[in-house]
Order: structure tokens, then sequence, then C-alpha cells
């Protein structure tokens, strides 16, 4: 919100030091975003009064002008079509300088000599469009300083409200902070009633308890083509507000001065009478703006006997809008509930300046006042003959007392707070204060009409600490109780999981959790994702199936930007289809090189059992990786040939594979990549270790090899070595893979090295033997495996 | 082999320069055992002893020992300097640049959202606090209604919500877990609540998802004193930095008072930048003492308890103390970004 100075200092001393005062309504909770000055830095502008105009010789649109700038005559070239004589504008003189930097010098326009340049609003950065000379007020003398003739050297204070303070959207709030804040009286202005020089009024009902108060005002005979006067229009440019006409721009004035929104409805438009209600479902109505809108039934709206017009609170309708030809007025000031406008132009994108104050909250005594005040400029500026105020009313509005405790203060904000800046505090800012028989312990205080969000003690506890500063509050250290929470063994830190893939060279992602529903289905064509009904964008569009989307993202982004080598983690959350289920995993994607671009080692593309090792990296963290197992498996966003499910205990807990070439090819990958995904809770469970007796007795250690079939996997054949050699296996190496050619083609060769050790003794060689021959028997029963030739 | 006696001194003298001359450990070998082996000349002159008087016996023997002596002196010296000068050699063939980079795998880093995340857990953690979380997708009522934001609040209108087509929404900040761990801990409670939040906004300064650290005691005697003495403790410890601090009145639904914390600017030390827009302030944090509705709605009594709670924005925060200047750049996840955090 903008807010001048000039304006402010006439309901308040502001007193002189501009930056005190931002600084002091800041820490107060009124956030200034912005200083800026009213008007742009120019030099030599003064007011001039136009003596004679004559057509230029040689120039159609050009006049010739005798000025007066208060000192002497000067003649003028001007191309303004509203240049008259007897008119007051804005002189640069020659020397002058423009809020454009441009210095004004003397000129000829063709042929005539020119002393200076008569200006435009637009010239002189005081508006941004304007049409012809800035004409001024007549009272203004010749000669004077522009900027001191309007008043330009003016401060703008810029704003930010938060939502609870509806009552310093206006003038006369901030001058009610300002004046709490320096301890000095607010100086209302003297408001007087209008008389009636006519008897009309315009019934009006209320039919709803969303409206307490309707105050409303027929004016007769108005100057439909009257402009307000300039004062009024440059105060509603300094509050950002554009000038429409002299009653638009009174209604406007008015909301900015007093903060009360007002309406003004072209009586004639109007038929039988005023009707406040609630709408009925699917009524229709024509806002302002031109939009047509369906309301229901929570929609309080003000009618006549024919229809809704427009939605109470927040935006008249356009069917009884007052327009160029507009000669009778009836003027609204009402009080809306706040419950009875809150949220309701939301619903059809409308937020406007009377919805917002009034869903936070309008003063309920403030309404007659402001019909006062808007009828006089109105009468003002545009003529008219006002009829009776008339004021309908469901209820008399009243604030409840609430209890403060000083105890209570001080406890909550842990700072001593004398009774008496307590009790001064409060009535600055318009509460009563009751103090209880003398004594201080607690008080009655009844907020003001205009302080709707100060309904209980917390509230007046807030008001105290904020007036007091908050910077004059105590930073006590909280006494701290010594308890140690339970950690659990079981659970391993997310820390040391991603330190695990970090050491191995990833790095970690961080991905939207939101993800490109035409990649998830690249990915996952059998699973839908969770879909937002509000997307920041289509390609952000549903919640992730996985992590594989986003970094699958992540590595076409870093190929695109010739990356070799990519190697990248997240650890996060994905959803379930429905929403319903969230959970955290691990997940990974590798691809292109094995080692970043090295001397000495011969560059290879990283494989699956690459990342494998990483992922067996990770099992290994949780001290029971024997639990674990990879089983081929097929999933449609992995190789058919290169995709393992892995499991604990039998139970599925992640997967790991080649992105299917299919996918490589859809999202344009420049290269294959690798990828895992692994369930924090399921996958991650420590199991704490325990010691096994280290064997004194030497070692044996036997290497054998087989031939088995392709599909005989190392897996089954371990589970049988371990089988049969039972206690005695230290440790089982897969050492050599050999793919036959030829004549043993479809046949692989697996080498294993053993390590057999006893804890009780040393080991024959007959034990030995004995073994390895269960072993081959074994292999050879259960995977058909045969003994290779030494 | 004649019975003479050879003449000890010039078989010395000559072959002191054969071992001298040799340049070879292998040769030098050779020498040795031409000299002084089984079959050496010198032995020979050794095993003819005996073929002689007593007396000249002695008198040869002790020449002959001498001139042994002195021979395997002159050998082993010559073969220390071998050895040394063989050794050099072979160090000099095996001298590697040790300025060419190592080999293997390199290491890869945290995102840097995750290491200010990691420290402030860490600060907040030594303080005693627990760290706890929620489900990202959220019911109206935990990340509105019992935060004292009812239907048609304005400051609903501040959060941007994602919605889904059931009504449900994903959370807006991290105090929908204020309201969870209340439930789940009851009071005295002591936690702070990491984790993505979603907003619908999107620009140099905002992402539609970025990350929140939400704070909450609750206990008998918390106040707002205790409130400003924990956050300026962290905003000192996080940057490690003498930073002055201040909070400003501000509003919550959720809090009263309310306060937005504003940290002197860490880029200019408060003297006016760029970064803070010469205002010398950075607003990092909003906080204040938990509402009586929020404990109400959660069946913890506020006379008896009273509590304060913060949130902050990691990402902000991780810009300020990275020098990062696009939010954005957190989320593409360009390897050239990342690995400046290693």
């Amino acid at each position: 919100m903008k807010i001048s100075l000039q304006w402010l200092s006439e309901w308040v001393d502001v007193g002189s030091d501009v930056n005190a005062l931002s600084h002091a309504l800041t820490m107060a909770g009124l956030e200034i975003e912005g200083i800026s000055s009213a008007a742009p830095a120019m030099q030599g502008i003064v007011v001039a009064e136009v003596l004679e105009t004559h057509r230029h010789p040689d120039a159609e649109k050009l006049s010739v002008c005798r000025v007066n700038d208060g000192q002497q005559e000067l003649q003028i070239v001007c191309g303004a079509a509203n240049v008259r004589a007897g008119i007051k504008v804005p002189l640069a003189t020659v020397g002058a300088i423009m809020p454009s930097g441009m210095e004004i010098k003397k000129a000829k326009l063709r042929g005539v000599e020119s002393f200076g340049m008569l200006c435009s609003a637009k010239e002189l950065g005081l508006a941004e469009e304007s049409n012809g000379l800035l004409e001024l007020p007549a009272s203004l003398t010749a000669g004077q300083n522009l900027i001191d003739a309007l008043k330009l050297n003016d401060t703008i204070f810029e704003i930010n409200l938060t939502p609870n303070r509806g009552d310093c959207m206006s003038v006369l709030g901030v001058a009610r902070e300002v004046a709490a804040l320096n301890g000095r009286a607010l100086e209302m202005p003297v408001q007087n009633a209008v008389a009636p020089t006519i008897q009309d009024i315009f019934p009006v009902r209320i039919e709803s308890s969303g409206c307490r108060k309707f105050v409303s005002r027929v004016i007769r005979g108005i100057n439909p083509g009257a402009r307000s006067p300039e004062w009024l229009r440059e105060r509603l440019r300094r509050s950002g507000v554009r000038s429409i006409s002299a009653v638009v721009d009174v209604t406007n004035y008015v909301l900015l001065e007093l903060g009360q929104p007002m309406h003004a409805y072209d009586l004639s438009r109007l038929q039988g009478g005023i009707v406040v209600r609630q709408a009925r479902d699917q009524e229709q109505t024509t806002l302002l703006d031109g939009k047509r809108i369906k309301l229901t039934s929570d929609v309080l709206v003000i009618a006549d006997d024919n229809a809704a017009h427009g939605m109470a609170g927040v935006m008249g309708g356009l069917d009884s809008a007052i327009n160029d030809d507009t000669i009778d007025l009836l003027l609204e000031v009402a009080f809306f509930e706040p419950d009875a406008v809150a949220g309701r132009g939301r619903r059809y994108g409308l937020v406007t300046d009377a919805s917002q104050r009034f869903e936070r909250g309008v003063d309920f005594n403030l309404q007659e006042r402001a019909m006062e005040r808007a009828t006089q400029l109105i009468l003002e500026a545009a003529g008219g003959r006002a009829g009776p105020m008339q004021v309908t009313r469901t209820s008399v509005g009243q604030r409840d007392p609430i209890v403060m405790r000083h105890q209570r203060l001080q406890k909550v904000l842990g700072q001593v707070i004398p009774a008496a800046k307590v009790e001064e505090i409060l009535r600055s800012l318009g509460m009563m204060v009751s103090s209880s028989d003398g004594r201080s312990d607690h008080w009655q205080v009844t907020p003001p009409s205009w302080r709707f969000d100060i309904n209980i003690e917390a509230d007046l506890i807030e008001e105290v600490a904020r007036i007091y500063g908050y910077d004059n509050i105590a930073t006590t250290p909280a006494p701290m109780v010594q308890r140690l929470r339970p950690v659990t063994e079981r659970r391993i830190p997310a820390e040391r999981m991603k330190n695990i893939l970090i050491d191995r060279g990833y790095q970690e992602a961080i991905t939207y959790s939101f993800t490109d529903p035409v990649v998830q289905q690249i990915l996952f064509p059998d699973q839908g994702g969770l879909a937002l009904a509000n997307p920041i964008s289509s390609e952000l569009g549903v919640m992730r199936l996985s992590l594989w989307p986003g970094l699958v993202q992540a590595l076409s982004f870093n190929q695109r930007r010739q990356q070799p080598r990519v190697r990248l983690f997240e650890l996060g959350r994905k959803f379930s289809g429905d929403g319903q289920c969230e959970m955290d995993v691990l997940a990974g994607i590798a691809g292109g090189t094995l080692l970043p671009k090295q001397w000495g080692e011969t560059a290879r593309a990283v494989d699956f059992f690459d990342v494998k090792a990483d992922v067996q990296a990770l099992l290994d963290i949780t001290g029971c990786v024997g639990r674990f197992a990879f089983e081929p498996a097929r999933m449609a966003a992995l190789h058919p040939g290169q995709a393992a499910r892995i499991v604990r205990d039998g139970q599925p807990v992640g997967w790991i594979g080649l992105l299917n070439p299919r996918i490589v090819n859809a999202l344009d990958l420049s290269y294959p990549a690798y990828v895992f995904e692994l369930e924090i809770s399921s996958t991650f469970v420590s199991q704490s270790p325990e010691y096994k007796e280290i064997s004194k007795f030497p070692a044996v250690h036997r290497d054998l090899a087989f031939w088995v079939a392709n599909d005989v996997t190392v897996e089954a054949i371990a589970r049988n070595v371990r089988e049969a050699v039972g206690s005695w296996l230290q440790e089982l190496t897969v050492f050599d893979v050999y793919h036959g050619k030829n004549e043993d083609k479809g046949k692989k060769s697996i080498a294993l090295g053993l390590n057999l050790q006893d804890t009780s003794r040393t080991l024959t060689d007959a034990d030995v033997d004995a073994a390895m021959a269960r072993v081959i028997e074994r292999l050879a029963q259960h995977v058909n495996a045969q003994l290779r030739d030494k | 082999m004649t019975d003479t006696p050879m003449d000890i001194e010039s078989f010395t003298a000559a072959a002191l320069q054969d071992i001298a001359l040799c340049n070879a450990l292998a040769d030098l070998e050779q020498i040795r055992v031409r000299l002084l082996g089984k079959k050496g000349e010198l032995t020979n002159q050794l095993k003819n002893l005996g073929s002689m008087d007593p007396d000249a016996r002695r008198a040869a023997g002790a020449i002959i020992n001498a001139a042994k002596d002195q021979l395997t002196n002159a050998l082993d010296a010559r073969r220390d300097a071998l050895q040394t000068i063989e050794l050099e050699r072979q160090l000099a063939a095996e001298t590697v640049d040790v300025t060419l980079p190592g080999r293997g795998q390199s290491i890869g880093g945290f995102h840097p959202v995750t290491r200010s995340r990691m420290r402030i857990e860490a600060l907040f953690r030594n303080a005693g606090f627990d760290i706890v979380d929620g489900p990202e997708i959220e019911d109206d009522w935990h990340n509105f209604a019992a935060l004292n934001i009812p239907d048609n609040h304005p400051a609903r209108a501040m959060h941007d919500t994602f919605y889904f087509a059931d009504g449900r929404l994903l959370r807006t900040h991290t105090s929908p877990v204020q309201v969870r761990a209340m439930r789940e801990m009851r009071a005295p409670l002591r936690v702070i609540a990491p984790g993505r939040v979603y907003r619908c906004d999107s620009d140099m300064t905002h992402t539609p998802m970025f990350h929140q650290v939400e704070g909450l005691v609750v206990d008998e005697n918390i106040s707002f004193a205790n409130l400003k003495a924990v956050l300026h403790d962290f905003m000192k410890s996080f940057f490690e930095a003498d930073v002055s601090m201040r909070l400003r009145p501000s509003y919550f639904p959720f809090t009263e008072p309310s306060a937005e914390v504003d940290i002197s600017c860490v880029a200019c030390s408060g003297r006016g930048c760029r970064v803070c827009k010469q205002t010398g302030w950075l607003e990092v944090a909003g906080c204040g003492m938990v509402h009586p509705n929020v404990l109400k709605a959660v069946d913890i009594d506020p006379e008896k308890f009273t509590g304060y709670a913060f949130g902050m924005g990691v990402e902000r925060l991780t810009m300020l103390r990275y020098k990062v200047n696009d939010i954005r750049l957190y989320f593409e996840n360009d390897l050239n970004f990342l690995r400046q955090f290693n």
C-alpha cells in the first residue's frame, strides 16, 4: 500500500525524520518496503499564466503564446491542443532541468523563437499518460515554483501490511499507528454533516446477518462530465490510483483516507428498492469488470427488486454502475461482516480494494463519517443536491472486554513490563482499559471498533510487545532439562548411506517431487501418478512414482552439457498413484565412463556390475548383507536381461538395472545409464554385530572351475557350494567368468576360490578332499556343472 | 703350483688395483673368488704353509694373513661402494613424476541444501532438539485449520497451495509437523522438522518446491525471550559470524506474538549492499509464540504450557552462506554446480 506522508501529516504529526518514521513503523509491524519521492527530480519549473495565443504562421498545430512567468512576459511556442489564454500551466524556463534530465534551452520552432516549454503531466513525470498541458488550479500564483505549488516535495511510503492489520489500510489507520508509536494525539479533522437539500430517499431492506449496517444517500443532479479537483487526483496518483471520474475518484479517495469501501449506483438503473440478501443458488450477475458470474447462496449480494447488482463488499454490478451520463446517484456505505465476504471474491479470481478491507474488518462506527465525507466531496466536485443520510441497521456493533493478566503477559514475553507502561500502550492504541480496583494484576481491556484482530488475551500481549518494542524484550536462553532420548542402532543414519555413494563418486541431486507425466509414463507405462489439480506447469504435473524420472532428466540435462560421466543419487520421497503412501527411497543413476578421464587407465563404460558394487556397498552397511539377494526380474523401465529385484529375506526392497533402450531412445539420451532404487525403511535396517570366534588354525585354499549352462546363476552355484561345504567355508569368491566359444557355446565357465577353516582343529587333506568331492557332486546334481580339466 | 713363496707384496698391490678398477658387483665377486675363494691364489699360499718349517711358516703366515685382511677389506669397501652406486641407479630409474594426478574414482558430494540441512540439524540436536517428520501430502486440517487458518482466511491467499482433485494438498510449510508432533509426543517437547514444502510460485527467488526447517518448543515456562535467544545463537552458529539479529513484528495465524527474523547482512556486515537491497538487513525466518488456539487444537492446555515456533527456508540460508544468486540452480542438478560444494 502506498501512503503519502503529506496526506498522513494532516492526521498526525509525522515528525521531520523520514527514516526514523520508517524504522519505527517497520519495527511495529508495518514494514516499509520502499520510500520514494512523489515527483521525480526537476528544476526550474514554475507556474505560468497563458496571456494570449496565436497560431504559428508556418505550422498549423503550433501556437505562439505570450505567458507570464511571474517576473516577465515570455514568448513560448507550444504544440498542445488545450493551450488557451487564461489557464495556468507548468512552464519549464530556459535552464530548467526536466525529469528526463533534458535541459531546456532557448529554441527556434519553425522560425519563431521560444523561451521555454509549457509542460504536460507526463513530461513532468506526474502521470503515465496525459492529453495536453497540465492545467493548474487558478488559485496558484504565476512564478511559484511548481514543486511548492503542487506540494510535490512529498514522500511516499510503500507499506507491506500483514493480513491481520486491515485497520491500517488507510491514511487514518496508519495515522493512528504513528500516533501510538510517537505518543502523539491523532488530529482527526472535523467532519461536518452535509445538510440535505432534497428529501429523496431510496428504500433499503437488510435480509442477511452478513450486513449489519447500510448507510445510503440519494444525490441528484450531478454534473456527469465533472472531473475531480486537481489536489484530489494528485493524492490518488500518489496512492497509485488512476483518476476516472469525479464520483469514482471520490469513492476511491474515501477508501484510501478512511479505509471504508463504498459504492455509487446510477439511481435511474435501480428498480424498487435495495435488498441486502444472500444470493440464490445459480443466480447470475454481471460484475463491473464485465464478467458474468454464477453465484451460490453463501455469497452476499446487493440487489434491487429485480436482480442482484454485484457481490457485496467485493465488486458492484455492471447494470447499475454509474457512467458518463449518470446524473442521479445512490451512495452506499455499508458494514459487511468479515465472514460474509471472506474468500468469496477469490473464488472468482477477484481480490479488490473493497474485499481486502471487508474481509479483514472495517470499523463498524465509520460508515456515517465516510458518507458525509464522500457527499461533501462529490458536491464540491460535481455539484448536485444531496438527500438525507439514511442508516439502515440490524444491530449495533460493540466490543466485549478481554481480561489481560499482568503476570501472564510477563510470562509469555519473558520480560518485566510495569503495569503503568502496559496501560499506557493499550490506551495509545485506542483500547479502553479499566484497571480493576487499583490492583494491577489484571485489566479489562475493550478493543476499539476498528481492531478486528484483537479478540483474546494473546492478541493484547502481542500489541503490548509490539509497541514496547521487540528489541526491548530480553534475550534469555531457556533452561534445559537433561533427558536422553533413545537412539537405536537399528536405523542407519541417512548421512551414512549418502556418504557411501559420495565416496564412490556420486553427487547428491535434489529433484522436484512432481514430475513430467510424459517422462514418468515412458518409464512406468502401467502406473499413473497422482495429478496436481493446479500444477505450475504441465512438466511438473504429477507426483513421482519413483525418483528415476527426476534422475533421468538430470542425467539428460548433464548429457546436454557434454558431461561424459554422470553419477547422481537422491534420497527423497516417492508417492503411490493414489497418494496414500509416501515412501522414502534412495535412488541413483550412473552413466558414461566408469572412471573420470585419467591417464594410465583404459576408459570403459560403466557396467551393471560396477553399479551393483555401489549398491552392495550400501547393503554392506546393514551388517547383514547375506540376507539380501538380487533376483532376475522384469520391469518396463529396465533392460529385460539386465534387471534385478533386490530382496531382503525374500521381500522386495528395491531394483537395479540398465535403463531400457526404448527409454534411451524416447528421451534422446546420448548414452545409456544404470539406475537403482532402495526403500529406506525396509532396506536399511541394521543388525547389531555379534562377535564370532576367530580360528587359530590354518586355512586351506582351493580353486575349482566348472562348466555350467549360461542360464545357471552364480547365486545358485554359491548356495550349493555353501550347502555342500558347511561351516568350514569361510570365504567363497568368483574369480573368473568365461563364456564358451565354438563347441562350448551356450556354456560358461565359473572359477571359484574357496577358503576352508575350522575353529577347533587343523583340517587335513582328507577333510578338504572330501569337502571338494561333495561340492563337485552337488553341483553336478543340482546345476549340471562339470568340473573343468585342470 | 710351486713351493716358492710368491712375491706377496706385488701380488697384493696388483690385486688391490684390480679391485679398485672393478666396476660391477659380478666382476668383483669373480675377483674375490680368484683371490680368496677355496681355490684362490692367496688361499693356495696359505695351504702351502704346511710344507714349510715352523719359523718360515710363522713369518710367511703373518705376511699372507695380513695381505688377506687387506684384500678382504678392500673387497668389502669396493662392494659397498658398488652397491651404493647400483642402488642409486635403480632409484633413479624408478623415479616417477609425483605431480601426475592420482588414479581411480573421484569423490562426489552432498547437495548444498543437504549441507545446510545437516548443519542445522546438528546445531539443534546439540541443543537437545529431536528431529521429526511428517507427510508431504497433507489434509486441510493439518496444513491450515489446526494452525488457526480457517477457511476463507486471508492468510490462505499468501500460501499459493497446490491441490489434488480430492481436496488434499501439498503441504505449504512444515508447520503441520508441529501439529503432528504435539499430538504424538505431547508437551513438553523440543523438536525441529526439516523437509520439503510446496508453493505454486516460480522466479529467481522462488521455486515450487523448497525446504523448510520448523522448530517447536513447548514447555511450562517458555517465553519470547527464550525464542530470541535460541534464534540469535542459531544465526551466529550457522553463519559462523557475530551477526546481529532483530525481530520485527509480523503476522502468522499460528503464532502470537509473531515476528520476522532479520539478521545483519552477511554479505556487507550490515553496511548496505545489493544482497540486502541497501537495508543492511536480511529476512531469514519467521517465528513467534505458539498461538493458544493451536495448543487447544491438539489438547494441550495453553494455561499450563507455552511454546515458541520458528520456520526458516533452507535454500535461502544456503544462498546467503554460499553466495548462490539464483534459487533455481538447486534443482537443475548441473554437475558443474553440484561439484562446487564437494
